[in-house]
């Protein structure tokens, strides 16, 4: 179950979490309860799984390379075909969507020839072909997502 | 530009900041580097734009965002920057990017929209096809599945010129592509 608390910090600290020495103090203060109090609260939404981390979101293609990667794969090895896939450690996000092409990935790299080794590789392995969608321009300014969480 | 000590700080970062009272110096011990430095480097590599937002990743499925669809258009290329900027500003966009056609994937425009379920989602998408005049292109819709992964991944360079480089993709792409 959301606190408030809760709610505060999943919705209010996405994009300016405080860069300072204290910083759970900070918030603490602009929310007007203890730094023991948001502590707690972070930790209960890690132990939940709610978020993901408190980090640096950064600039696409600045460190390293990536790209999104389709693959059409036959239902009864979905999963068989996904799971060779995540073992990359190059992989980090792997979909199914609802379509012909059925397996979205993305894989990031130092390189491009390094990502072009883990995509030769995964073809190899699975002996599907996949479908490169490298980024070419990023229209969104990712200032995080609001959550509605009125009603859970 | 970033060097070899940002480099450092951001590859130990991406895993996250602790929750204690001095994250900072915690991660500072990480990459011996004093508590200052740690916010200082942050605070100019998001004030020169590298770090593009510094705070709470959220996971929208756990939160009851469980219909993450992906629509794709063919649109002019000449109409790609005008429409994306459009796209963009509609908050339930959580994305937006242009990517390569392919010969069997006629599409170079792609959005990303989380919802909590299917027919919001659909609707969300009619009032974004009006109000940019996107009904003449042709689209598909992808919605999300099955979640086969879901983190953000680490890539560490070992090659032997690179001593010390140890680069990470802390991948904002990977974050809110397909769904996080």
């Amino acid at each position: 179950m959301l606190t408030t608390l809760h709610k505060q910090l999943l919705n209010d600290y996405q994009h300016d979490f405080p860069l300072s020495a204290r910083p759970y103090r900070d918030i603490a203060d602009q929310l007007g309860v203890t730094e023991a109090d948001v502590l707690s609260a972070f930790t209960e939404l890690n132990d939940n799984n709610f978020i993901s981390r408190i980090g640096p979101v950064i600039q696409p293609n600045h460190i390293g390379v990536s790209a999104l990667v389709a693959m059409s794969v036959p239902e009864q090895q979905l999963q068989a075909v996904a799971d060779k896939i995540s073992a990359y450690p190059e992989v980090n996000h792997n979909y199914e969507r609802e379509h012909r092409l059925n397996l979205w990935f993305v894989v990031i790299a130092a390189d491009t020839e390094h990502l072009r080794a883990v995509i030769d590789s995964i073809e190899q392995e699975t002996s599907y072909p996949a479908m490169l969608l490298p980024m070419l321009d990023d229209f969104f300014i990712d200032l995080g997502f609001k959550l509605d969480l009125a009603n859970d | 530009m970033i060097d070899t000590k940002d480099r450092q700080l951001l590859e130990h970062i991406q895993l996250g900041l602790p929750v204690c009272t001095r994250p900072y110096l915690e991660i500072g011990r990480l990459c011996d580097m004093p508590e200052a430095e740690v916010i200082e480097r942050l605070t100019r590599l998001k004030q020169q734009g590298l770090i593009k937002r510094m705070g709470v990743i959220v996971k929208h499925r756990q939160l009851g965002y469980r219909a993450n669809a992906m629509i794709v258009w063919n649109v002019p290329d000449n109409l790609i920057k005008q429409l994306g900027g459009h796209i963009s500003r509609f908050p339930f966009v959580t994305l937006c990017y242009q990517r390569p056609r392919q010969p069997e994937w006629p599409y170079n425009l792609y959005c990303m929209i989380h919802g909590k379920d299917k027919a919001t989602v659909l609707n969300q998408l009619e009032q974004l096809v009006d109000a940019c005049g996107l009904s003449a292109f042709v689209r598909e819709i992808l919605f999300s599945h099955r979640c086969f992964k879901q983190r953000g991944a680490i890539y560490k360079n070992t090659a032997p010129t690179d001593v010390g480089a140890t680069l990470v993709a802390q991948q904002h792409e990977a974050a809110h592509l397909l769904g996080d």
